[in-house]
């Protein structure tokens, strides 16, 4: 171990040991979070120890996942076990902080998990965390220290194994060791599009030039996929080590880390990693006193679901218009400023310390053959545990909605499914037995994509449904290409009339060659896969389609109530 | 009167000189320039853009090409408050049609935009990003989820009074 690092791991160790030393109250963060109103409770435990003169520290962490649980605490005082709360309110305080901080006895009626201090312990009552379904069903790589760590504090991270990966690549490991690691673990790209990591490293590592930059994408305007966003608000060191270890790879200098506007709490978590690791000597000159040195920066996009495809992200970090370019060149010869670039997805990139601290075969050893590791399922919709879970690749779609998700509400029928984000599809019943895997998925119709599954029960209307996903693909289209910034104008406008149940039959054909043109027509995903929801909504639910066409059964969705409001149809 | 609309003018340039020039990160582009103007001004003058140009060195026709690109810029004041209702799918499946429907009632607009007495203005989000929570809204950028319409009607209603 190099001294700059042994000295980072004591420090960091002995962190740990403070933070160990008296009672620890975590509350879940992250947008999640807050939206479940944890900064209340957060409030409320700082103001009961204070008034009730009891020791203890409260911090914020990341997420766990758990979202139906938050706002989700846990409370670990020195020698007891550790004790999760579920859907906490500021009222429960006081008694917890008596009962369980101060007088060191768990709050067994109110426990939703534990870990006990030493092995053998048990906590009668309590359901160990691990053991819950939904979190037995889970291996997690890429969310390891989600709800255990401070995602600001760098030396919490470090406690926990993090920049082992890098300090052992420093230390001992060549550039093309560390690509040939990640091209043996079999990682595959968790943006969409899952082309093998290591070999797109490769086309980068191979070109001579000094200047070359890797981009990480947290865009993220997939709406129902927050695992991006989740992952840099709990975690962002897992991350930045793994860009770090990329430039490494390809013999880099400079990581980007590129993310839409407004999102605040990732964007504060990046800008204050890059900060704290700059500070550390893991960033900038000769990093731990290595040979390589390497920047990082935090780069903001204006709203475009666009500014996520790989070219336009380019654009956009270079300050314009947010449209794709044509390839070739590719980014790996041409890329942000002309010069060669590579752009990962921030999953993607949060797998990489592990494969190197633990190794490629290890990674592989998870998930299927051809689809190594685990996927990030944002779970939400019509399902009784909506949330965040990282499963091993080659579960089924089923045993996520009833395993993890724990099936819809109310005991209702799950209808159908919308997976891989406004690209992808619209799955009924007969896909549920599909693996979920990069190519399982495809090949029923469906991109697993950025791993959102949004879910509807059986009172969802599937037009309606489409339509929604349509209206954003309009809404979206950059307008670089006719075919796409044309065509889901009128798809979405075909829709309104199938909606309104003012279409004919022919109106299938009609849409099919709308579609069909996009794909052909469009330089990239957005106007490719653009037709995909219908596609897939008309495979599985022509029946709903034809009580509009044909059997004129009544309009459907907000049609029907006519509470219709068009989000703003153009941009402006 | 004229005097004083000139001098006004003069203090958002003033203003905007001031963002363009205390940008500290290495990457400054004219994107990079119009989003943290309008995190100081809420919105997009006419100057933002002419001074953006000419910090940029490039024509103000470039920069309205980068402003009109991205739906977060806006070219008006925006009201004292914001209120934001998600109509990504998730929250679509979970109601956000109905919310939108009642808080526009409340606000008594049909579209997005500012109220009449410009106490608020409404927009919607195609993702806010907390869909494990949907239906989801923000008001005044502070995420609430798992809302109701009836909760969602009387936010509105005291953002309104």
């Amino acid at each position: 171990m190099t001294v700059a690092f042994a000295e980072l791991r004591e420090r960091a160790d002995r962190r740990w040991q403070e933070l160990n030393d008296t009672a620890w109250i975590r509350v879940g963060g992250g947008v999640s979070g807050e939206a479940a109103g944890c900064d209340d409770v957060i409030e409320a435990f700082n103001s009961e120890l204070e008034s009730s003169g009891t020791t203890g520290t409260v911090t914020r962490v990341g997420m766990y996942g758990l979202c139906y649980a938050e706002p989700l605490v846990d409370i670990k005082t020195p020698d007891g076990p550790r004790v999760w709360y579920a859907n906490v309110t500021p009222e429960q305080v006081p008694g917890l902080v008596a009962q369980h901080v101060k007088g060191e006895q768990p709050v067994i009626a109110q426990a939703f998990g534990y870990e006990p201090a030493h092995e053998g312990d048990v906590l009668h009552g309590v359901t160990k965390l691990e053991d819950l379904p939904d979190v037995a069903v889970q291996t997690r790589i890429a969310m390891k220290n989600f709800g255990d760590i401070d995602p600001l504090d760098l030396l919490q991270y470090i406690a926990n194994g993090g920049y082992a990966g890098l300090e052992k690549a420093l230390d001992g490991m060549s550039p093309d060791q560390v690509l040939e690691e990640v091209k043996g673990s079999g990682l595959r790209g968790r943006g969409g599009a899952a082309f093998p990591t290591g070999l797109k490293w490769s086309f980068l590592s191979g070109n001579p030039a000094k200047e070359k930059y890797i981009l990480c994408n947290c865009e993220e305007g997939d709406p129902g996929a927050f695992n991006d966003k989740a992952i840099l608000e709990s975690d962002p060191h897992t991350l930045l080590e793994g860009l770090i270890l990329a430039g490494y790879a390809t013999n880099s200098s400079k990581g980007f880390i590129f993310i839409r506007q407004g999102h605040d709490e990732p964007i504060n978590a990046a800008r204050k990693s890059i900060v704290d690791a700059y500070e550390a000597g893991l960033l900038g000159e000769n990093i731990l006193g290595s040979e390589f040195s390497y920047d990082a920066e935090v780069v903001l996009t204006g709203d475009s679901y666009v500014a996520g495809e790989e070219t336009a992200l380019m654009e956009a970090i270079e300050g314009k218009r947010a449209q794709p370019r044509y390839r070739p060149p590719f980014p790996a010869e041409a890329g942000l400023w002309q010069k060669p670039s590579n752009i990962n997805n921030v999953k993607s990139l949060a797998y990489v310390p592990q494969i190197i601290a633990r190794g490629g075969e290890w990674f592989k050893s998870v998930g299927t053959e051809k689809s190594a590791g685990t996927a990030l399922i944002c779970l939400t919709g019509d399902i009784e545990r909506p949330g965040l879970f990282e499963i091993p690749m080659g579960l089924t779609i089923r045993q996520v909605l009833d395993d993890v998700g724990g099936g819809a509400p109310g005991g209702k029928r799950i209808k159908v499914l919308q997976t891989g984000g406004p690209l992808g599809g619209v799955l009924g019943e007969e896909a549920f037995d599909t693996e979920i895997d990069f190519d399982a998925m495809s090949a029923a119709g469906a991109i697993l994509g950025s791993g959102g599954i949004i879910v509807g029960d059986e009172d969802v209307n599937v037009v309606d449904l489409t339509r929604a996903l349509i209206a954003f693909n309009q809404f979206e289209s950059c307008g670089k290409c006719f075919p796409c910034r044309l065509g889901t104008t009128h798809m979405l406008e075909t829709l309104d009339r199938v909606c309104m149940n003012k279409a004919y039959e022919e109106d299938f054909a009609l849409m099919d060659r709308i579609g069909t043109s996009m794909k052909v027509g469009s330089l990239c995903g957005h106007g490719q896969l653009g037709y995909n929801p219908i596609l897939s909504a008309v495979k599985f639910f022509k029946d709903e389609f034809d009580d509009c066409i044909n059997k004129h059964a009544g309009p459907v969705g907000a049609f029907a109530d006519g509470s219709m409001i068009t989000p703003t149809q153009t941009r402006p | 009167m004229a005097n004083e609309a000139s001098k006004a003018a003069d203090d958002v340039r003033t203003q905007i000189q001031t963002v363009l020039n205390g940008q500290n990160q290495p990457t400054v582009t004219v994107l990079s320039s119009l989003l943290e103007i309008q995190d100081v001004l809420h919105y997009l003058p006419n100057e933002a853009i002419e001074e953006t140009a000419a910090f940029s060195k490039t024509t103000i026709n470039e920069v309205w090409s980068v402003a009109s690109f991205y739906t977060n810029f806006r070219f008006t004041p925006p009201g004292d408050h914001t209120y934001e209702i998600c109509w990504g799918p998730s929250c679509h499946v979970m109601g956000a049609q109905q919310i939108l429907k009642r808080v526009q009632d409340e606000l008594g607009i049909d579209r997005e935009g500012e109220t009449e007495d410009g106490k608020v203005t409404l927009k919607y989000g195609t993702c806010l990003g907390a869909c494990a929570q949907a239906p989801v809204i923000a008001i005044d950028h502070h995420h609430k989820g798992k809302i109701t319409t009836e909760f969602a009607a009387k936010m509105a209603r005291e953002l309104m009074a």
